[in-house]
């Protein structure tokens, strides 16, 4: 089934005004996705586990040529997104969003940040290591990734975001700027428009909720 | 009125214009150059360098209808970037958004008319 993060989101904006009224200590961020349930048998009672919906492990290189991993995310909060360099429409929107975001946690190892270009064809590790450079990123704690076309999109349907060549989008790619919000069990605990000033404010809420969960 | 009351100055054509090209700005120009013409990092520059603006001013129609690149030197820093025209304005267009860059990022008080668009964009091919 391809239900996308709008259906979620709209879900996620419900919740989050219900949960308002609830004491916010106890404040808890939802688990996106789709679930199945499993029945396993443990000392002869049968058990039903959750499973929820997780980022798959994934290879790509990143702005220095080097392979990043999902087991560099290990036990890490981290925000991902969909972008590429020359993108004229909501790319520098969003991630001026996200440097907030970066800006905010640098040098906190309990959070990283993983931008993946959507335009394999230009953007090579040289071109993205020029392009993080001139954004102000300045350690590795934000990764900037190009892989084969299959593989990017691949991992963008488990991220939930749309992303598609598209030769009448501006730029050439159509994609959505959600910044999507995994915790250390590779879950997405929420997403965001990257676009969106309000949306961008919920995240360093979220962020700091799905911190205190750790 | 707001957002002029740090150029008490302007007369009211100038504020229509600004108003009218604060609209086309935040569609065509915001995501680069900001809300406030800050910029982004080293990547796209501010609009806020008053003695660029100025001096730069009969370019300004060229580098909106049909882009720019190469090195210039915006608030003392180099900046090497690409920026994609936008030959679908036209040139109330410009002279809306022209007006509300200057007086609002820069420190002019004048409307930026339909006639300088027009001429400057002869003058600067
Ligand atoms: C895709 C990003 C992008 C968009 C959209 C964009 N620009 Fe630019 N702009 C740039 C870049 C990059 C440069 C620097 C080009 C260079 O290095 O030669 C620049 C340079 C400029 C300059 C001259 C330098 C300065 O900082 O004063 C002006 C004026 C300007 N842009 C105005 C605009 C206006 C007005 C719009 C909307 C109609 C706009 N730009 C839309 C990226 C963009």
């Amino acid at each position: 089934m391809k239900l996308k993060l709008t259906t979620y989101v709209s879900a996620i904006v419900f919740s989050s005004v219900f949960v308002g009224c609830t004491e916010t200590s106890e404040t808890k961020l939802p688990i996106i996705g789709e679930r199945a349930t499993e029945e396993r048998v443990v000392d002869g009672r049968t058990v039903v586990d959750t499973i929820y919906h997780q980022i798959p492990p994934f290879a790509f290189l990143n702005q220095d040529s080097v392979e990043i991993t999902d087991r560099d995310f290990d036990d890490k909060v981290y925000v991902a997104n969909f972008f590429f360099t020359h993108c004229p429409s909501i790319c520098p929107t969003m991630q001026r969003n996200l440097l907030k975001v970066y800006e905010k946690y640098k040098d906190d190892e309990r959070i990283a940040f993983l931008s993946h270009s959507i335009d394999f064809k230009y953007d090579s590790p040289s071109v993205l290591k020029s392009y993080a450079e001139k954004l102000g990123v300045t350690n590795d704690q934000w990764q900037f990734v190009t892989g084969e076309k299959k593989k990017i999109y691949g991992i963008a349907d488990k991220y939930l975001v749309y992303t598609k060549e598209d030769q009448d989008a501006p730029g050439g790619y159509d994609h959505q700027s959600y910044l999507v919000l995994i915790d250390p069990h590779k879950r997405i605990r929420g997403a965001y428009d990257g676009t969106n000033d309000e949306q961008v404010a919920q995240l360093f809420d979220d962020l700091k909720t799905l911190l205190k969960e750790q | 009125m707001l957002i002029f009351s740090c150029q008490p100055n302007v007369s009211i054509e100038t504020a229509q214009y600004a108003i009218n090209g604060q609209k086309l700005y935040v569609t065509h120009c915001q995501s680069c150059h900001g809300s406030k013409g800050e910029g982004l990092g080293m990547l796209y520059p501010p609009l806020t360098d008053t003695t660029y603006l100025k001096e730069n001013r009969g370019m300004l129609p060229r580098i909106i209808k049909s882009g720019m690149n190469g090195l210039i030197k915006i608030n003392g820093k180099d900046y090497e970037g690409n920026m994609p025209g936008n030959p679908e304005l036209t040139n109330v267009d410009i002279a809306y958004i022209l007006t509300y860059i200057t007086t609002t990022f820069g420190n002019s008080t004048d409307t930026y008319t339909q006639e300088e668009v027009k001429n400057n964009l002869v003058n600067y091919r």
